[in-house]
Formats: C-alpha cells, structure tokens, sequence
C-alpha cells in the first residue's frame, strides 16, 4: 500500500518536473520568446533547468537507494567511515566546473541586455499609481505621448462578469512598436517604484521615482504582448499592465501620423501632417539619459 | 561514544550555589512571566512561535482563498496587501526566528552540558519583548488605513505612503531585533563559555555550531535592519529624505540597506535547520556524520558569502552591468558549501542502518525539498534569467520551498526527535508520520504548481489574476488548507504527547548521540549543574 503511495507520488513528481519541457506558451514555462534577448534568457532558463534536472537525478537517486537499501529493518549493518578528503574534495571542485560553464553564458547575456545605445525608437514609460504613461522620445513618433490605462471593465473584476481572454490584461492605449527596430524604454515613476515587465520581450525594469533607467528590446515579430507592473506599488497594483502592439513599418507611420494628428484640429490637418514627419526626421538627443 | 557521570545530572543539593529560588519557585502565571530558566523559557518561544504560526497561516489561507478564483470575492486588493505583508512579517520575525531560539534555549544549554543559558535574566527580556511586538503587528490591522501593505520587504517610497499601521510595524521591528539581538549574545557568550570540559569547538554538536554562526549573523544584520526602518520612520515623520527623490534621496538606497539584513536573515533562517537535520539524521543512521569538519567550515562560508550577495534581490533595479555580473558570481557559489551540506547528509545515510522514524522522516523530506528550492535558487542566480523570474509566483514556490519545507519541516523533525526529551513522553508515531505525509504531500500540491504560475507570468503580490492561470491557483488553494489542516494535526500531536503517551527512555533513539540523552526524560528543571565529562563522539575533530 504504502509502496504504491510512494510510485504513485514519484511518478506525479516525475511528470510534473518534466512538464517544462515540451510545453512552450502553454501553462508551464515562459512565454514564446519573440526578441533575440528572451530567446538568449529562454536558453539559458532551460539550461539550467536540465542541469538542476540532471543533479536532482543524480543525488537523488543516490539518496533514494540507500533510502531503500540501507534500511535496518533489511539487515543493514552500519558502516562507521565518516569522512574521505578525496570525495569531499571532489564535490567541492566538480560544482564550480559546473557553476563556470553556467556563468559564462550568463555574462554574454547580461552585457547585451545592457547594451542600449543607438536606439531607433526611445520611449519613456512613467508608473503612476496605477497607469503608465508613454512619451516617445527620440526617432519616428517623436512627440507622442499619451497615458495607459487597464480597460477591463469593473463589473468584470468586482460583480463575477463573464472574463475575456485578456482579463486584466487589456488597455485602453497600447504601445505601439515597429518590427525589427531597436526600441529603448527609459524607465521612470511619479509615486512610488513601479516595473516594467513584458515577458515576450525578456525585459523587466523598475520604474523608480527620481530617476531613470532603460532597457531595450527589438521585437522580431508582430503581435500583441502583454505584461503586468512586477513591482508591489499599492491598492492597484494587480491592475496596470502593459500592451505593446508590434507592426510593420508600414502600419507603425501609419499610426503615427494618425496619433500626430490632433483629433480636436480637424481644421489644419494639413499642417500637422507636415510637421510630423519633419520632426520626426531630425531625431534630438533623447531629453534624459541613463544613469 | 559520549558519555557523562549519571550524578551530573542532577541534585537535590543546589541550596547553596545560588539556585535557592528554585525551592520556592513562582507558579502559574508567574511562573512565566519571571522565567528565568532556559528550559521554560524555551517552552515560551516555541509556543509563542506556534501561536504566530497559525496566525500567519490564517493570513495565508485568506489569500489563498482569495486567489480561488479570478476576480474579486472576499477581501479587497488594499486589503489583500496587508495580508501579503503581514503574512510574511509575522510567519519571518514571529514564527520561523523565534522558534528556532526555542530550540536554542531548550537545547543548546543540554547539548553543551551547560547549566542553563549565560544571562538568565536577559534570556527572560528576550522573550518577553516578542508578545508586546506581535500585539502591535497583530493590532495594526484594527487602525485607521489599517497594518502595513507595503510588502514584507516594506519597499520605500511605497511604505512612506502607509497609515499609521506601518510606524506599529516599524516599532515591531525593533522590538523583534532588540530581542533577537539578545538572544543571539546570549547564545554567543554560553557556547564559548560554558561547554562541558573537553569539548572543543570542534567537538560541538553540529546544531550548536550552526546556532554560533547565526547568532553572530544576527548580530551583525539586526541593526541594519533597524537602522533601515528607522529611517523609513524619519522620513515618514521627521522631514528627511533618505528615500525620496525630491529631496534628494534614493529609493533604491532603502533596498540595499533591507537587503544587506535580508539576505544573511535568510541564513539565519535556514542555518539551524541544517543543524537539526545534522543530528537527526546520523542517529537515524546509526553512523557518525559525515564530514564534521568540512560541514562547519560549509556553514561558515555560507555565512561570510551571505554578506555579498544582497543586490541579488535587486537585478531589476537596474545596475551596471559590472555590479550585476559580480552579485551574480558570488551567488552561484553559495551553491558550492551548500551542496557539500547536501553531499555530506547523503553520504552519512549511505551504508547506514537506516529507520524511519518521523524525524527521520522529516530530515530527509528537508533534503529532498530544500535541495529543491536550492535548486531553483541556483537558477535565480542566473541575472538575465532572474530578472524574468524576480516578483513572479516562481520566486514565491522558490523560497517557500527552502523557508516551509526547509526551516519549517527541519522544526518539525527537531520537535519529534527532541520531545521525548521535553515531555517524557513519546509521542504517537503513527500520528507523527501521517502528520509528515500530509504535510509533504499538501505542501507540494501547494507550491509546485507556483512554478509554473510565475514562468507563465503571474506576478506574485495581486488579488486577481486573467482566467489562464485558473487551474494552478485553484491546485495551491486546495493544498494550503490541506496543509493549514495538517498542522492542526500537528498541535493536537503535541498536545497529546504532553499530557501522556508511553514512557520515553534517557535515551529513546538508539543511534542518536550528545549530552542532551545522558540526562533523565523529562528533563529535569535543573540540569548539568556540575559539568558532565565529555567523550567526542566518533567523527567529531581530529
């Protein structure tokens, strides 16, 4: 009985931690990664992964068979060694071989996602209590700006209304990217430390009061990809996601010129249309720069 | 194998050195609340830890209740803060900690073949200032904007926004580290000096030397912790600015200071645990420990590494690359001593003559599940994958792992082992290993499924949730109040235990080795008042 227990538990455990394994964008593992870097963090996510996988099976099928084994009630008589300089030796060594084939990957990773200069595109995400707002910076689109706010109804969160498919996940403005172009997001808050985290893209930030950081992402393939604010900033926290839409080049102008448009001067579009792609051609130096 | 003069271990004789109070002892209340004795006052804060216990695991049901479903059912998201927050206040500072120092005071003095602890009195004052400090955490919730919703972490400038609920939380705190601060000298001062003749430090049962270690951790961190709380305070009512911007502080400078605490508290947590399993396991084994000397030398890097890697907390924050690169290196090698400990607990098992009596069973249920949060803090390490991981559900299954299946089973395999000692009684085993059962099987029903949850992206600290992470959340709710249920079981066990069962021997466990079986069970109110003479066990110093 007890033995059937204990197959019954392993084999979940088993099929459990194998899981990760053949289920990418499902429920199990990271989002499908759509930017050169995710995909780099992706790998280096289930290279550890296998490695843990491959130890955990090491040491703990050492460890279950003398679980088994060594037990008095099967006669085991003690044995009475208690220490060998070799072995200890061994596995103090044999970890950190492995520990330095993990690093190195981990270094090339780390400088790249570091690597912000020569954005095509800069945008400013600011965290409000509970909003983010946008302001594009420097390159096509310069001068845009607006604020973002989740659209999910309330009676949907608060009365047990029937839920979409992006519950919580929705907004009334989405960011609005190009494919294939460098796109730096300056990180900044009004109030208190937000972050700015779209899975897809392996970016997260902290958006900290006072000051700016940035990361940047190119999307290499169009879509919508959602995120949450991953920093604990109050009441709303569970309720200020992010939404980049990815375009074409083609769709991005389009919608530039449409956002560069003020929809209250219908009376000069002319004008505004000129002045759009002007501006946008003779890029400034983005306003504030990464500490 | 070790062994001490049978009249050593108590007297009746004891009038004339100063013990004189214990024939006109106080009794009821008084007993208590004027204890001065390490056995009593042991008792104290393991049941003062249980009670914080359940109080904690009330707040984590109300959120795991909460999270059945998507949507807002039964408490609201500024509400659902404040139990994150003091969820994780009470279950660190109220339960974990101080039912540790419960297990220091109760055996530490035992262990060592020491009268009682060095500062008696002090030892009472240690205790008595946690009551006081849980009431204002506990009462937090009842004022105005009621408790503290900034997180446990109580991130500035989040927390500089809070009721009066955080400056109650802000005065817990140094009363919590006043008092470990105590406890932790007096831990210092009676292990280097009052250990029975002969035994060297090298020769110190495995849990006093994990307890030296972290008394002197918490030593050196509790005044930071204090000094980062105080100046949340300053800013919050006196005009500074050490957190705001605007007037020319620096939020993050709040997560460095938290965190140069937090992390080596995180050892402190778990660095005991590693002791209590360090003496269960060989006498389930029935064969000395192996690598005595490198598992202290283990603990101690363990220890010393702690202070370097703090920024691991903070890859998000957004540092150079060169600060990252370095946090991330001293991290992955935390691994190193770490897995030696595993190694070594592995190693004393094989080729042993192995029972599986419940505290057996739960030291190697601590193995088996903190090497797991091992694991994936391995992977934590790893920065780029970090910042993907940090403030998700993959970070809350990952220290949940090495605090509830680590501190916490370890706590539960040194209440069995040990309290035939404290109750003379034994208690039920059949009880004892449905209770582990449960309790591994509801635990990782509870928290493997986390996993999952933060992979796929659920940000931990929400009250709802979009409908796609519905079955995982549904899974961890189940198993919580499983869990939660589990360890009722687990007080009616003592209960029972306390107020009878069989007999417990001297000696109740045949493999197991130490002072603490050479003196009558229960123990005696007075023990060890002439030193003991003290033979190492085999394994011990060379």
């Amino acid at each position: 009985m007890k033995k059937t227990v204990v197959r019954t538990a392993s084999l979940i455990g088993v099929v459990l931690a194998m899981a990760p394994a053949f289920a990418l964008d499902g429920q199990y593992n990271f989002q499908h990664p759509v930017t050169h870097l995710a995909e780099d963090i992706f790998g280096l996510h289930m290279l550890m992964f296998w490695i843990c996988v491959v130890i955990f099976v090491a040491v703990f099928g050492v460890m279950f068979y003398s679980v088994f084994a060594h037990r008095k009630s099967k006669g085991a008589v003690a044995a009475t060694f208690h220490e060998s300089t070799t072995v200890e030796i061994l596995w103090t060594i044999v970890p950190v071989v492995i520990l330095l084939g993990m690093a190195w990957p981990a270094t090339k990773t780390v400088l790249a996602m570091k690597d912000t200069s020569n954005p095509e595109i800069t945008i400013k995400a600011t965290g409000y209590q509970w909003k983010w707002g946008y302001d594009y910076m420097q390159g096509e689109g310069q001068g845009i700006s607006f604020l973002s706010t989740l659209s999910t109804p309330r009676a949907q969160i608060d009365q047990g209304e029937w839920k979409g498919d992006n519950y919580l996940l929705e907004v009334d403005n989405e960011v609005v990217v190009p494919i294939g172009k460098k796109v730096r997001v300056l990180l900044t808050a009004q109030d208190v430390i937000h972050a700015w985290w779209v899975p897809a893209f392996g970016v997260k930030q902290d958006a900290i009061p006072g000051f700016i950081r940035d990361v940047w992402f190119k999307a290499e393939k169009e879509g919508v990809f959602r995120g949450n604010c991953a920093e604990l900033c109050g009441k709303d926290h569970g309720f200020m996601p992010i939404v980049v839409r990815v375009v074409s080049q083609q769709a991005y102008t389009e919608w530039v010129a449409a956002k560069a448009a003020p929809p209250a001067a219908a009376s000069a579009p002319a004008t505004t249309d000129k002045a759009a792609p002007s501006a946008a051609s003779e890029p400034k130096p983005a306003a504030a720069s990464a500490s | 194998m070790s062994a001490v003069t049978p009249d050593a271990v108590h007297g009746h004789d004891h009038g004339h050195d100063g013990h004189d109070h214990d024939h006109h002892m106080p009794t009821g209340w008084r007993r208590w609340m004027t204890a001065t004795n390490h056995k009593d006052i042991g008792t104290l804060y393991l049941f003062f830890s249980f009670i914080m216990f359940l109080t904690g695991g009330v707040l984590a049901l109300t959120i795991r209740a909460e999270l059945f479903q998507p949507g807002l059912q039964i408490v609201r998201p500024e509400f659902f803060n404040q139990l994150t927050t003091m969820h994780g206040l009470i279950m660190v500072f109220g339960a974990i900690m101080p039912a540790f120092v419960g297990f220091a005071n109760w055996m530490i003095p035992l262990m060592i073949g020491a009268p009682d602890m060095a500062f008696a009195r002090m030892n009472n004052w240690s205790f008595w200032l946690l009551p006081p400090a849980a009431l204002l955490l506990v009462s937090s919730f009842f004022v105005p904007g009621g408790a503290s919703a900034a997180g446990w972490t109580l991130y500035a400038p989040l927390s500089l926004q809070m009721g009066m609920g955080m400056d109650m939380t802000i005065f817990a705190v140094h009363i919590m580290g006043a008092s470990s601060i105590m406890g932790a000298i007096n831990i210092v001062v009676t292990i280097l000096n009052m250990r029975a003749p002969g035994m060297t430090l090298m020769k110190m049962p495995m849990f006093a030397w994990t307890w030296l270690i972290t008394a002197y951790l918490l030593i050196a961190v509790m005044p930071v912790l204090a000094g980062a709380v105080t100046m949340l305070l300053t800013d919050r009512h006196f005009g500074t600015s050490f957190f705001n911007a605007a007037g020319g502080g620096d939020p993050v400078l709040y997560q460095h200071v938290f965190w140069f605490f937090g992390h080596p508290e995180v050892y402190i947590m778990i660095l005991p645990a590693f002791g209590i399993v360090s003496q269960i396991v060989p006498a389930f084994a029935r064969k000395p420990l192996f690598g005595y000397a490198s598992m202290v030398y283990a603990t101690a890097s363990i220890a010393i590494l702690s202070f370097v890697v703090w920024a691991h907390h903070m890859f998000t924050t957004g540092m150079p690359a060169v600060t990252q690169i370095a946090f991330m290196y001293m991290t992955m090698l935390i691994a190193v001593p770490t897995g030696v400990k595993v190694f070594n607990w592995i190693a004393t098992m094989w080729r042993g003559s192995m029972t599986f009596e419940t505290p057996m069973l739960f030291a190697v249920g601590f193995i088996f599940v903190f090497t797991m949060g091992g694991f994936t803090g391995l992977m934590l390490a790893i920065a780029p994958a970090d910042i993907q991981y940090q403030d998700t559900y993959f970070v809350v299954a990952h220290f949940h792992y090495v605090l509830v299946a680590g501190s916490l089973f370890a706590l539960f395999a040194g209440t069995y082992y040990w309290i035939p000692k404290w109750t003379g009684h034994m208690y039920d085993e059949k009880l004892g290993k449905r209770h582990f059962w449960l309790s591994m099987i509801s635990f990782n029903v509870t928290f493997f499924p986390m996993h999952f949850l933060g992979l796929a992206g659920m940000p931990r600290r929400i009250p709802d949730y979009n409908p796609f992470f519905t079955d995982f959340n549904q899974l961890a709710t189940v198993g919580a109040f499983g869990f939660g249920l589990s360890q009722v079981f687990f007080f009616y066990i003592v209960l029972k235990c306390i107020k009878g069962g069989p007999k417990a021997a001297d000696k109740p466990w045949d493999g197991a080795e130490g002072l603490e079986w050479t003196v009558p069970s229960p123990a005696p109110f007075h023990t060890f008042e002439v030193p003991p003479v003290f033979e190492a066990p085999a394994g011990h110093g060379h």
